[in-house]
């Protein structure tokens, strides 16, 4: 599990173009959007990309996504559980 | 300044090739939107609106042409010959100008198998539109304007400023997308298809179906003579929301900002409309962001309908099929019921035409919005004979 | 009325001009997305939307950050009122490339909404209004080359019927190759230095070189 978050972290990163955050910065529990690191709608669909490519994971149902991409952990919660 | 006249006007869609057969699809309630399976268009089935092929290549085979044409600069020509044919306006005078709508032009070029089949070029926009300009003989260099979903009601506006100042005497405002995979997975990306057609303002709304077709019409310093009665561009606006690159301002900032300037300059009030043509694309946040908009100039009793549910968002061409569409209502005073509308699904009240109904319509307000924060707003008013001063 | 240019910028060949006098220079071996960094950390304040732009936008956030710095445009004019009017030749067909490449295989098929919504042209207008709040009449024309003949007139009117009060225009174009961006802030102010908005004198500081 804290490999997959540490692994989540810099993929996240990657994807979103979060230029000038380290991945020590994200705190795992703490809510991508809104505050913490201010993701937007584009960034939650972004992550829904990151899933279903490096995860193949699909999230059809916007409204889940929401409480899968709550935060970091949240995260890897749902792909633990559906691996 | 000079006083803007609508003088011909064309639209292709799924419903036909010309306003009349459109406008008899819409009073009867016909709707162009089909589930379509095609790996070209989309990996998965998709609703979508289109231009059908054989109708095309039939009334493309009676257009006089020496070039081949890519089907973007096909539907561009056949609307504005077909607008043009209405008029006495001479097309090759260095006094008409000929203004062009769209996102993405010949954006299905991209796709290897089909750019060696037109010079490279041909993708860019200005080649594209040049290449309408050489076929009408036009002397003008052609104005593009590429301002996603509210380009059409852009261009119109733009191209009636240039007939107030005097600077043309004609101008042709031809809008045109066409669909292609590049276009549908993109917005499939942002889930904000629909799986079904899609429905304005309603409660099961679940986002928006893309449709493709082009639209004409033709401005003018000076009114059709023989006409019973003439509509005219009274005032426009457009206003950046400056929130989101993708998403509509929950305040409708805007879509309300837009509304006021085109009232302003139409010398008008919010009392005096009588119909609105809105965006209506379906997606929740859209027709949630223009129900405030409207109820913010406390336009909520005024018929509103969205023609999206006929033959979906035309992107480019939007604005300027459904400112005919609007016109056809204002000359006949009727109201085109908004398809897909059962239930109220926005916050405000709002007076969702669901009955086709006869009404004097005087006065009616079109609206748009799209990504980049971009609204706009443009007025059009019905003069009968012997009103014209 | 008299509508005036009061500052304008040019950038190109790794090369930023302000108001015709060379400001900064970086060496020609820097790519064009160091170049941007560059810019980014000498002249604008921390804005990290910035990273996420496709590099269209870019250019055009970083010429209009350094000609709008110390203005204050919307302290001095109504947001409603500040336009802001681009022109480009390429549209967006580098990122339109870069969108293709993620789609045209059926086996690795991975379209990326952030991509996909800078393949229109206008957003980089969007970027520039809601960094700075500009709130007012906004378009992008599409041309060959940079031709103001097309746009000034159309300016000009906006300002005579009052719909804007100051806006920023010009020209901003980018392919893998090349890249040119010039920005111009007209005010309807009569200036002691002003440049009269017309198409010749925008032509003038759009092909001056030092």
């Amino acid at each position: 599990m804290e490999e997959l978050v540490e692994k989540l972290k810099k993929e996240i990163i990657e994807q979103l173009n979060l230029e000038e955050i380290e991945p020590d910065d994200i705190d795992p529990a703490t809510p991508l959007f809104d505050e913490g690191l201010g993701l937007d709608s584009i960034d939650a669909l972004e992550l829904i990309v990151l899933l279903e490519k490096e995860y193949g994971q699909k999230i059809e149902d916007p409204k889940k996504g929401k409480e899968i991409l709550y935060s970091v952990n949240t995260i890897a919660e749902f792909i633990r559980k559906n691996s | 300044m000079n006083k803007v006249y609508i003088v011909a006007d064309n639209i292709i869609s799924s419903l036909g090739f010309s306003s009349e057969e459109n406008y008899n699809n819409l009073v009867c309630g016909n709707c162009g939107i089909n589930i379509v399976d095609d790996q070209n268009l989309s990996v998965e089935p998709v609703p979508v609106s289109l231009v059908k092929n054989q109708r095309l290549a039939e009334e493309w085979s009676v257009v006089p042409a020496i070039e081949d044409y890519t089907r973007f600069e096909q539907l561009l020509i056949i609307s504005v010959k077909k607008t043009l044919a209405q008029t006495n306006v001479n097309v090759k005078d260095r006094s008409t100008l000929i203004v062009i709508s769209t996102t993405k032009g010949n954006i299905d070029l991209i796709d290897p198998g089909k750019s060696d089949l037109f010079p490279k070029e041909r993708i860019h926009l200005w080649s594209a539109a040049s290449v309408i300009n050489q076929y009408f003989e036009n002397p003008n260099d052609p104005v593009i304007l590429s301002n996603a979903c509210i380009s059409g009601v852009m261009a119109l506006n733009i191209a009636a400023d240039f007939i107030r100042m005097g600077k043309y005497e004609n101008v042709i405002v031809a809008g045109a997308d066409v669909l292609s995979k590049f276009i549908i997975s993109g917005f499939q990306s942002f889930m904000s298809l629909s799986s079904a057609a899609c429905r304005p303002f309603d409660k099961k709304r679940s986002g928006l179906t893309l449709g493709e077709g082009a639209g004409c019409i033709i401005l003018s310093s000076s009114a059709n003579k023989n006409e019973r009665m003439n509509i005219t561009i009274e005032g426009g606006g457009s206003h950046n929301d400056a929130n989101h690159i993708s998403g509509p301002s929950r305040e409708g900032e805007g879509a309300y900002l837009s509304i006021k300037s085109a009232l302003k300059e139409a010398v008008l009030t919010s009392g005096d409309i009588d119909y609105i043509s809105a965006h209506g694309t379906a997606t929740p946040y859209n027709d949630e962001m223009e129900s405030v908009a409207l109820d913010r100039h406390g336009l909520n009793n005024i018929p509103v309908n969205s023609y999206k549910g006929f033959w979906g968002h035309t992107l480019g061409a939007a604005g300027i099929i459904e400112s005919v569409a609007a016109i056809l209502s204002m000359r006949k005073n009727i109201l085109i019921p908004s398809v897909g509308y059962e239930e109220h699904g926005v916050s405000k009240e709002l007076n969702v035409i669901k009955r086709i109904a006869e009404k004097n319509l005087n006065y009616v307000l079109k609206i748009a919005s799209g990504f980049g924060g971009n609204n706009g707003a443009i007025i059009f008013k019905k003069y009968l004979n012997g009103d014209n001063d | 009325m008299e509508i005036t240019i009061s500052k304008y910028i040019k950038i190109e060949n790794n090369t930023i001009w302000l108001n015709g006098e060379k400001v900064f220079s970086a060496g020609p071996d820097t790519d064009f997305g160091t170049f941007m960094k560059v810019l980014y950390r000498r002249y604008a304040v921390k804005y990290l939307k910035f990273f996420k732009m496709d590099n269209l936008s870019k250019l055009g956030f970083l010429a209009s950050e350094i000609l709008l710095a110390g203005q204050g445009l919307v302290k001095h004019y109504p947001n409603d009122k500040i336009g802001v009017f681009l022109s480009n030749s390429n549209s967006t067909l580098d990122i339109d490339q870069q969108y293709y490449d993620l789609i045209k295989d059926s086996d690795n098929y991975f379209p990326s909404p952030a991509l996909f919504v800078y393949t229109l042209p206008n957003i980089m207008i969007g970027e520039i209004c809601i960094k700075n709040k500009f709130r007012g009449e906004s378009a992008t024309f599409i041309m060959k080359e940079y031709d103001p003949n097309i746009t000034v007139d159309y300016i000009k009117n906006l300002f005579l019927q009052n719909k804007i009060k100051v806006c920023i225009a010009g020209f901003v174009d980018y392919t893998k190759d090349n890249y040119d961006a010039f920005l111009y802030l007209a005010e309807n102010t009569e200036l002691l230095n002003g440049i009269a908005h017309n198409a010749e004198n925008i032509n003038n500081l759009y092909y001056q070189r030092e």
